[in-house]
């Protein structure tokens, strides 16, 4: 099972799943990663964490932590 | 017939812009009661009778944010006549999500399309009337920031709420889901409106607790949930968010239409190399760096000294005293004037010119979209112990001056960080803490170096400390901090934004800190310069026989396990520590005064002696980390009174500091104490207590909470 935290930087990969529930993960949702969405890893943060990625056309950075609850493809 | 209209959208879509240039200077800036959330009113220029408000910016109405349930609360209660939604047209796709969910309340509805300059200038098209017909709700183009379109949207708005004219739903979700949705909508009592029972009943599905309080009665629904969770396999607040997403995707193409070769925007340059693995920490120093050296070292240095030591050293003074000599004015009237209320006035406003220069730079940073990318850089090290990455800002700050460092934490939006980060921002020691450093490395260590290094340690021990510690109890433990963050395109901000903001924030610190700092000031003047003399009481000569020095001889025995007491001398300690919430430099002067010195040099060197004999240095040492950690300086409460804008709060934050700063100033007297001398006594004992909870409150094991605890029935 392939999760965000596991996508190379330059990578484009599609959502095919989201893990947990509660406020993280309706966050993430509310601001566009879901079901389907295509998702680009733009660069990692200089100190490793977190990471930025383009969805729907902006710009989102989250935590790994966070990421590894994306199913991707 | 009074109007009132709310503006609504994204954080970053321009929102605040579009206010500014809808109001004007006719403005009212305040907080929604009980909470830190800053509310915005004002009077649509040329309409006296129409209010605009600005809601806080969200990106959806769910119940985990502060500012979400204050927006949703407020229009769901107050019910404005009319919303103006503000989408940003260069990413329409996640705007529009707040869009389905706003027009779903019942409320007339008019979209207002911002940066269109922008659009076009990226080579894209928005199809402004096919918008209006797929959303069903008037949309028109804006530039909030070149003022086209604004007064046409205005103007809609007004007429809009005027007509009464409700907004109608027209999109749709997936059947299956719409069934459900009418079920539960069916099912709601006459206390919800009908324009608002799809709202309602998505929310009653979405599983959300805090609308339930909104409503008299609650129908259950758990059948229509499983249903739904059956169907999908995914819990209903998923399907719903996807269900929105799906229904954007649809309409899109239709409205939108993306210029395919477009090449790299210059924000995406900017950004490539600001936040370049290489290039952005040294980059993030040198912006560090002119913020700090300008308005810390250099120009805001410089303005603040001169208002304090000339305008409120050499000018007003002496004038006042002059004038108050001339006719005649009785000595303490003279001394409530001078010492107690001009000087409790310099103390205020002392600090403002800093602190607006301070402010320019964060309006600037902030709103030309390098601060989201501070806390992107700096994420991982601060959230290790519960702060933000944007939590470095007040802390750097802090080291030149804690009151603007406090006031700075307001650029972090996430309700706890902020909270932790005014807590401990003024454990850093400030440039007026240094003369006390200077005094105890001069009077005991023979002016070695490693006392002031070692204070910037302790400092910086403390706020990690406390913030491991902060963030595992109960009253941080509450409030989730989910760390997904837009990074807004970088723009140049406008020179009237930038004022405004910067004005503002100084404006709030002396009008809410100005009260606390002032009022402050007259009552440690009174105790300072009122005691018993010959018997009598009245005004007294020596700071030795005033009532302060009675207040000092009678906590002494507080402390006594600090140390402080040897030769009997420890209420000059706990009067001279009191003198130092005036303004911590004060400490040495005090000193001075308790001596018998009219005056000493700033490290007091004429006391050093006398020092010396009071105390072992080891207790000197906890007497510097109790002056370095405690209850910072008036004004410095006042801007933590200020930004916490709750008194509970306050006195969290203040009675965590001094308690903090007596612990660990006994363990280091008490064991310090054991290791040079030997001595072993139930001050020890307690020491090794305080040591070892300590270590559990820093290791314990926790879990962060998943809900927002706080209480929002008193907001709106």
């Amino acid at each position: 099972m392939k999760t965000l935290r596991d996508v190379a930087v330059g990578e484009t990969v599609t959502a095919k799943k989201l893990n947990g529930e509660g406020p993280v993960k309706r966050r993430i949702m509310d601001m566009g990663i879901t079901k389907g969405v295509q998702i680009y890893v733009r660069k990692v943060a200089p100190l490793g964490d977190p990471v930025e990625v383009t969805v729907r056309g902006y710009e989102l950075s989250l935590r790994k932590a966070d990421a590894e609850m994306i199913e991707v493809e | 017939m009074s109007v009132k209209i709310a503006l609504a959208g994204n954080p970053n879509c321009g929102k605040t812009t579009l206010f500014n240039a809808l109001t004007g200077s006719n403005q009212f800036v305040g907080n929604w009661p009980g909470v830190t959330v800053e509310k915005k009113e004002g009077k649509l220029k040329g309409h006296k009778d129409v209010t605009i408000m600005d809601l806080p910016g969200i990106y959806s109405l769910s119940p985990y944010t502060l500012e979400e349930v204050v927006a949703r609360n407020y229009l769901i209660n107050e019910r404005p006549d009319a919303i103006i939604n503000i989408i940003d047209g260069t990413n329409i796709e996640r705007n529009l999500y707040l869009s389905t969910q706003i027009m779903e309340l019942g409320i007339p509805v008019i979209m207002a399309v911002n940066m269109m300059d922008l659009v076009e200038k990226n080579g894209d098209k928005v199809y402004i009337d096919k918008l209006s017909q797929k959303l069903g709700c008037e949309v028109v183009e804006i530039s909030a920031l070149k003022g086209t379109g604004i007064q046409k949207a205005a103007e809609k708005a007004v007429g809009l709420a005027q007509s009464g004219r409700k907004a109608e739903i027209v999109h749709a979700f997936n059947p299956k889901v719409e069934d459900v949705i009418a079920n539960v909508a069916a099912k709601l009592g006459s206390d919800v409106a009908e324009e608002q029972k799809r709202f309602f009943a998505i929310k009653l599905l979405e599983k959300d607790d805090k609308i339930k309080e909104q409503m008299k009665s609650v129908p259950d629904v758990s059948v229509e949930i499983k249903q739904l969770e059956d169907e999908f396999d995914d819990d209903t607040e998923s399907i719903i968010t996807n269900e929105r997403y799906v229904y954007i995707s649809n309409i899109i193409g239709g409205c939108v239409a993306k210029n395919d070769k477009r090449t790299m925007s210059v924000s995406d340059k900017i950004d490539r190399v600001v936040t370049n693995r290489w290039l952005a920490l040294p980059i993030f120093a040198v912006v560090m760096f002119i913020v700090y050296y300008v308005s810390i070292t250099t120009v805001g240095g410089f303005l603040t000294d001169w208002t304090n030591d000339v305008l409120f050293g050499e000018i007003i003074p002496p004038a006042i005293q002059s004038g108050l000599d001339a006719i005649g004015c009785a000595a303490w009237l003279e001394g409530l004037i001078l010492d107690g209320i001009v000087a409790g006035v310099g103390a205020v406003l002392g600090f403002v010119p800093q602190m607006l220069v301070l402010f320019i730079f964060l309006a600037f940073l902030e709103s030309c979209g390098y601060m989201a990318r501070v806390a992107f850089i700096m994420d991982r090290i601060f959230r290790k112990f519960g702060l933000s990455g944007k939590s470095f800002i007040p802390m750097l700050i802090g080291s030149g001056c804690g009151v603007p460092g406090i006031m700075a934490s307001r650029t972090i939006e996430n309700d706890r960080d902020r909270k932790m980060t005014i807590m401990t921002t003024t454990f850093v020691p400030c440039g007026a803490k240094l003369p006390i450093i200077a005094m105890i490395a001069g009077a005991f260590f023979g002016n070695s170096g490693w006392v002031a290094t070692s204070a910037y340690f302790v400092g910086i021990a403390a706020i990690i400390c406390s913030g491991i510690i902060l963030k595992k109890t109960k009253i941080f433990a509450g409030d989730p901090a989910p760390f997904v963050m837009e990074l807004p395109a970088y723009h140049w901000p406008t020179v009237g934004n930038v004022l405004r903001s910067m004005w503002e924030r100084g404006w709030s610190f002396i009008k809410k800190a100005g009260t606390i700092i002032l009022l402050s000031t007259i009552i440690l003047w009174f105790l300072m310069s009122f005691g018993w003399e010959g018997g009598s009481f009245g005004m007294v000569e020596e700071l030795n026989e005033s009532i302060l020095a009675k207040i000092g001889t009678a906590i002494a025995w507080i402390f006594a396990p600090l140390g402080w007491t040897q030769a009997g001398e420890g209420w000059k300690m706990a009067v001279a520590a009191v003198t130092g919430l005036i303004a911590k430099e004060n400490v040495v002067a005090t000193f001075g005064m308790l001596y018998g010195f009219a005056e000493v040099a700033e490290d007091g060197s004429e006391i050093w002696g006398n020092l010396a004999a009071a105390m072992t240095p080891i207790a000197a040492y906890g007497f510097l980390v109790f002056n370095l950690l405690c209850a910072p300086c008036f004004a410095a409460m006042g801007a933590i009174k200020r930004e916490m804008n709750n008194t509970r709060w306050f006195f969290i934050a203040i009675g965590y500091q001094c308690l903090l700063a007596y612990v660990v100033a006994l363990c280091i007297f008490q064991i310090g104490t054991l290791f040079t001398t030997g001595a072993f006594g139930v001050g020890t004992v307690v020491a090794f207590i305080m040591i070892v909870a300590f270590i559990y409150l820093l290791f314990r094991p926790y879990k962060e909470s998943e809900t927002l605890d706080v209480n929002l029935k008193k907001a709106v």
